[in-house]
């Protein structure tokens, strides 16, 4: 016996990821359709007769015009001409009660198509709650299709539903009476006629909702309270993920340490302590920064609030040509742009999304501080500016403010450029505020882990054992003068793009330094400290490095250094997470492209610049 | 009467949704299928409506009540949506 194909779909705010998240529980696969970012949501769920049924969470959308491709692929799906997707055999179209008017247009114009379908009247509790009454059984009437009452978020809540699906695909029958006239205006005529003769009665604004506005989206309070939820979001970022990043970063450290102590000094254990171990390391390094921001993103979510964050947000983002809902991941990326990155999925037109994660890495992300850090610490003197300022602190303060001022330019020209197109509306609904439900915050973050692991893990571990590869062989002759890496394949390439890098002022030693370093931007310490041929932990390399590069670099090397680091996509895990968010190499590659082009512009011309000024 | 537009009106006040002018957005091809999205997230002729909230920079954009719902629009959006008869 096949699975019963069935397809959920339904308009933003209907309640249908709950009810899908519900249904299918933990059984369930995120993916994205072949070349675009539209997720693809499906799952399993079995039946009390049995019947296994395929469940398929098709996006949010409020009608089948085709302008997005959320709109798009689902009609693709709908009707069975995707590519990929077959069929369904049965639509489940879930409204949400408190909002049958709108909702029902989007359950008219689907009967068009003609497959099966079943209305799932959702949230019928919070709508009665409200004082909305809703006459069922004439709605089945007038719709001519079965309409079965659910709440989404209980398990009891969607019995009687899975109840229904449970019987074979033959006993669904088309739907009947359909009207030809399926103009946006006709559909919403009919809607609003089915409404009026089912809605008992009206029911008010929900109250609580109205109250917590008053707060939320005051023009003074508002801002107020969202500057103090994100400054406890990052507080928690930073100081709740450091110990268990400490943590991680200790245990792999200790067991590649073991490791060492216990198999013979040959390639394999190179490859097991050095290239796996530590691969493996840092994939993981990242968990907890990703959890602990997803953790709040999804609470947010669920509760409602993140339209509210966009709303406010919205006139500032729009003068960049973005919407409000940009804020958050491009805040985010400040901590890490891999979460940044992966929290562009509420934004939701694709274009938006695209300039998003594009400008991300431009947000100096923490692992910049060390080689910031370093650098400031050679080279800059702390002498008073304008008498308050250190010029360490000021030096710093431009860093970042070169990274901000640069996205800004970078999103302006790509929205007149690559991701030029129709000006997207604001226009959103500002869902009611609701409890966030524990289990499926869960389940959502768990989902988010996965495809971390999943899809950008693979690729950073690969990444880092070819550096490892890249950066022991060969090995150095017996005679050798110069540290091992200079012999090596990372050598051989970073002494190959020397010529390149000379009109930056950089020696051969970043040059070799720079191609280690691809793998995060804080292991450009090390390497350099390799490069040096440095000896001891991380805090002494770091110490002795300051005074060697004191030493050796003129000052325009190092301010260009500075200014590679601004924009070099010198991080694997941040390339690896754009090739899985953005679904698509090129985007990646033009990422990886026009940062490393902006780096090797903006170096030049401070090197360049410096060396005057001093002459 | 002066005709008067969603983006004119106040917090707190309501009014009626009358019909829509889209040839007021200034970026045509915007405007081309903005009716039908008002439409579809619920703007609909005879509906009465109520400016609830405004944005914190230049009151824009703003969220408005229609039913039981609360939509978030911008003025330039609320600029096409005209206003029937005050209440």
């Amino acid at each position: 016996m096949t699975a019963l194909r069935v397809a959920l779909i339904g308009a933003p705010n209907s309640g249908k990821s709950s009810l899908f998240n519900t249904l299918t529980g933990s059984h369930q696969k995120v993916a994205n359709y072949p070349g675009v970012t539209v997720e693809r949501r499906s799952g399993t769920m079995t039946t009390e007769g049995g019947h296994e049924v395929k469940i398929l969470d098709l996006p949010g959308i409020y009608s089948l015009n085709d302008r997005s491709l959320d709109e798009k692929v689902s009609r693709e799906i709908i009707t069975g001409v995707h590519e990929m997707e077959k069929q369904p055999e049965v639509l489940v179209c879930v409204i949400n009660a408190s909002n049958i008017r709108v909702h029902l247009r989007l359950v008219l114009e689907l009967k068009t198509l003609g497959l099966p379908m079943i209305v799932a009247l959702n949230m019928h509790d919070l709508a009665a709650r409200d004082g909305i009454e809703i006459d069922v059984s004439r709605l089945s009437e007038e719709l001519g299709l079965p309409v079965i009452t659910t709440i989404a978020v209980r398990r009891s809540g969607v019995e009687a539903l899975k109840e229904f699906l449970d019987r074979d695909a033959s006993a669904y029958t088309k739907p009947m009476g359909i009207k030809s006239d399926t103009s946006t205006r006709a559909l919403q005529k009919e809607a609003g006629r089915i409404t009026s003769l089912v809605q008992v009665s009206e029911g008010g604004h929900h109250k609580m909702t109205r109250i917590l506005d008053s707060v939320a989206l005051h023009p003074v309070i508002g801002p107020i309270l969202f500057f103090v939820i994100l400054f406890f979001m990052f507080q928690a970022v930073f100081s709740w993920a450091e110990t268990p990043m400490d943590l991680i970063e200790g245990s792999f450290v200790a067991l590649g340490e073991l490791i060492g102590e216990n198999l013979p000094d040959n390639w394999l254990r190179s490859f097991i302590q050095d290239g796996l171990i530590a691969g493996v390391g840092s994939v993981l390094v990242f968990l907890p920064q990703i959890i602990i921001l997803f953790l709040f993103i999804l609470t947010l979510e669920a509760s409602g609030y993140m339209a509210r964050a966009a709303f406010i947000m919205d006139k500032l983002m729009a003068k960049v040509g973005l919407n409000g809902r940009a804020f958050i991941p491009l805040l985010s990326s400040f901590a890490c742009a891999i979460p940044g990155i992966m929290a562009t999925r509420t934004i939701a037109n694709h274009r938006d999304r695209i300039t998003t994660i594009m400008i991300a890495p431009l947000m100096t992300c923490s692992a910049r501080l060390p080689v910031y850090t370093l650098m400031i610490a050679a080279f800059i003197p702390n002498k008073p500016v304008l008498g308050y300022f250190g010029l360490q602190g000021v030096v710093f303060f431009t860093l970042y403010l070169a990274g901000i001022i640069s996205a800004i330019i970078v999103a302006a020209v790509m929205k007149k450029t690559i991701t030029k197109g129709t000006l997207q509306p604001f226009l959103m609904e500002l869902p009611k505020y609701q409890m966030p439900r524990l289990n499926h915050v869960l389940l959502e973050l768990w989902q988010r882990v996965r495809a971390f692991l999943r899809r950008a893990g693979t690729i950073i571990l690969y990444a880092a054992i070819a550096l490892w590869a890249l950066t022991l062989y060969p090995f150095a002759p017996k005679d050798a003068t110069e540290p091992d890496i200079y012999y090596s394949f990372a050598g051989m390439i970073g002494r190959a793009l020397q010529p390149i890098f000379a009109p930056l002022g950089f020696n051969w030693e970043i040059s070799i330094a720079l191609v280690p370093g691809m793998a995060a931007r804080e292991v450009a310490v090390s390497a350099l400290g390799t490069v040096y041929a440095l000896q001891g932990d991380e805090d002494q390399v770091a110490q002795s490095l300051s005074t060697v590069l004191q030493n050796s670099w003129p000052l325009p090397t190092a301010l260009a250094f500075l200014a590679w680091y601004i924009y070099a996509p010198q991080c694997l895990a941040t390339l690896a997470t754009a090739r899985r968010e953005t679904n698509s190499w090129r985007w990646t590659a033009f990422m990886a492209g026009y940062l490393f082009a902006l780096a090797y512009l903006v170096a030049m011309i401070v090197n360049i610049s410096a060396k005057a000024l001093m002459a | 009467m002066m005709t008067r537009y969603l983006s004119e009106l106040n917090i707190g006040e309501t009014s009626i949704i009358a019909g829509f002018d889209t040839s007021r957005v200034k970026d045509k091809e915007f405007a081309a299928d903005l009716e039908d999205r008002l439409l579809e997230i619920g703007f609909e002729e005879g509906l009465s409506i109520e400016v609830l909230h405004q944005g914190p920079i230049g009151g824009d954009p703003i969220a408005v009540k229609i039913g039981t719902m609360t939509i978030a629009l911008r003025k330039m959006e609320a600029a096409a949506i005209i206003l029937g008869e005050q209440q």
